[in-house]
């Protein structure tokens, strides 16, 4: 069967590692390339890159990062930021991307799922989302980092990526983003039982328990989480070994 | 020297850069004569398998392909796996490359999440040159929707998630397909990819 995997994501922006606390606070440390190799090395069952970069300088210094990550590391590799065509998509591929993630992008014009799906096949498009509380069972989609409101029911939105052949979500809780408090169960639960595409957990790990938790309470595939491994509060082998003893099925 | 086909399709570097880290000399082409004149072929391939049948006959290069198979060991990869069987039906019914038997089909259980995505576990049922000294885990990355469906006696490794997938078909003699991607399945994969660099003449 297949196992859960643990991601570790990079956020870049012009070449370097970032990461931001609930997308603010945003602090400038470490060379992608390397922090790839690392957790490849660690035992990282996939690695994720998002370029947060605004500039078109940036976007190509990013992709060469790709390139040169994808020489070293022999691991899958999604690559998100700054998505907009299907030759965005073509580029992103050919630069060694296994997958690519849309998020604000998808929302904006949803064909691009469909599109790229047509062209490159559902399996290498993932959508990220950013999603927020607002009632009882009640989300919303954010975008441009969970800047953006976009008033859009998850539920509904899960429902209609996966029809227009999105292959994969990451879905990231806003709430849970940076607080280390854990996954966001209950919204990674309600996801997961709308779709039968495969979802990533993201947001809130912060203790080795809520890696086993997510696995344990929802039908989540994979955990992502980004500071919790870059500021090496844990490693990816120790959660991997902790996720084992607890008879969750992993690499 | 390696052929790695370049028809348009995905992610063909990652194979590209697989083939330098191990040292296999290998070239990217779409000219059907470096792929008569290579040792060894690798057919790859992200995507959709009637765009990649079309790409390929644009390219000119199908009978190449399915000559030069008979001739010097021949390793289809995920997509490129499943296009060395005779029909798919990804969207529309559409003809492959015909050099294994079988076909391939839409993975329909809605007890699984699909696509079939993640590291899964090889099983050998055939043992062949790809399948010696695999190890104790052997995890390999999966990333596909599509099954392949043949006589068992062309599987060589499978992975059990909607029923037996076969992972590893062989035909016997030079075709090889591997449904996940040795080249982004860590050193289980790499190990793989180094013994097909061997089997050459």
């Amino acid at each position: 069967m297949l196992a859960k995997r643990i991601i570790p994501c990079l956020d870049v922006r012009n070449g370097k590692v970032v990461k931001g606390v609930n997308f603010e606070g945003i602090k400038d440390v470490g060379n992608p390339v390397e922090c790839a190799e690392e957790y490849n090395r660690q035992g990282a069952d996939e690695i994720v890159f998002y370029d947060i970069t605004a500039s078109f300088e940036g976007r190509g210094v990013f992709l060469d990062v790709v390139r040169e990550t994808a020489k070293k590391v022999f691991v899958p590799l999604t690559v998100g930021g700054g998505i907009k065509t299907v030759d965005d998509i073509r580029e992103t591929l050919r630069a060694g991307a296994d997958k690519v993630s849309v998020n604000s992008q998808a929302v904006k014009n949803p064909q691009l799922i469909k599109d790229g799906a047509d062209v490159f096949g559902s399996q290498c498009i993932c959508v990220g989302i950013d999603a927020k509380k607002i009632a009882d069972k009640k989300w919303t989609v954010y975008i441009n980092g969970g800047r953006i409101d976009m008033k859009l029911d998850l539920i509904d939105w899960v429902k209609k990526i996966e029809a227009l052949g999105a292959g994969e979500i990451c879905l990231n809780s806003i709430d849970a983003d940076g607080t280390k408090e854990g996954f966001d169960i209950e919204m990674l639960d309600a996801v997961c039982n709308a779709c039968s595409i495969p979802v990533i957990a993201s947001g809130g790990a912060g203790k080795i328990n809520d890696f086993a938790e997510v696995f344990e309470k929802t039908g989540a595939t994979a955990a992502l989480a980004a500071s919790l491994f870059h500021f090496h509060e844990l490693t990816v082998g120790q959660v991997k070994d902790y996720c084992r003893n607890a008879g969750i099925i992993i690499r | 020297m390696i052929a790695i086909v370049d028809y348009g399709a995905g992610n063909i570097f990652s194979v590209k850069n697989a083939l330098d880290y191990l040292g296999l000399k290998s070239i990217l082409t779409s000219d059907a004569e470096e792929i008569r004149n290579s040792d060894e072929i690798i057919l790859p391939g992200v995507g959709a398998f009637p765009e990649a049948m079309k790409m390929l006959a644009s390219s000119g290069l199908i009978d190449t392909i399915k000559t030069e198979a008979h001739k010097k060991p021949f390793l289809g990869i995920c997509l490129g796996m499943q296009l060395l069987f005779e029909k798919g039906y990804e969207f529309e019914e559409c003809s492959g490359l015909g050099l294994i038997p079988g076909s391939v089909k839409k993975m329909d259980n809605s007890k699984l999440i699909i696509p079939h995505m993640g590291w899964n576990k090889l099983e050998v049922l055939n043992e062949c040159e790809l399948t010696k000294e695999l190890g104790q885990n052997p995890y390999v990355y999966f990333v596909h929707s599509y099954k392949a469906e043949c006589d068992d006696s062309f599987i060589a490794a499978y992975c059990e998630y909607d029923g037996k997938i076969p992972s590893l078909v062989y035909d016997g003699k030079y075709v090889y397909g591997a449904q996940f991607h040795p080249e982004k399945s860590g050193n289980t994969g790499l190990g793989i990819l180094r013994k097909f660099g061997g089997l050459v003449k």
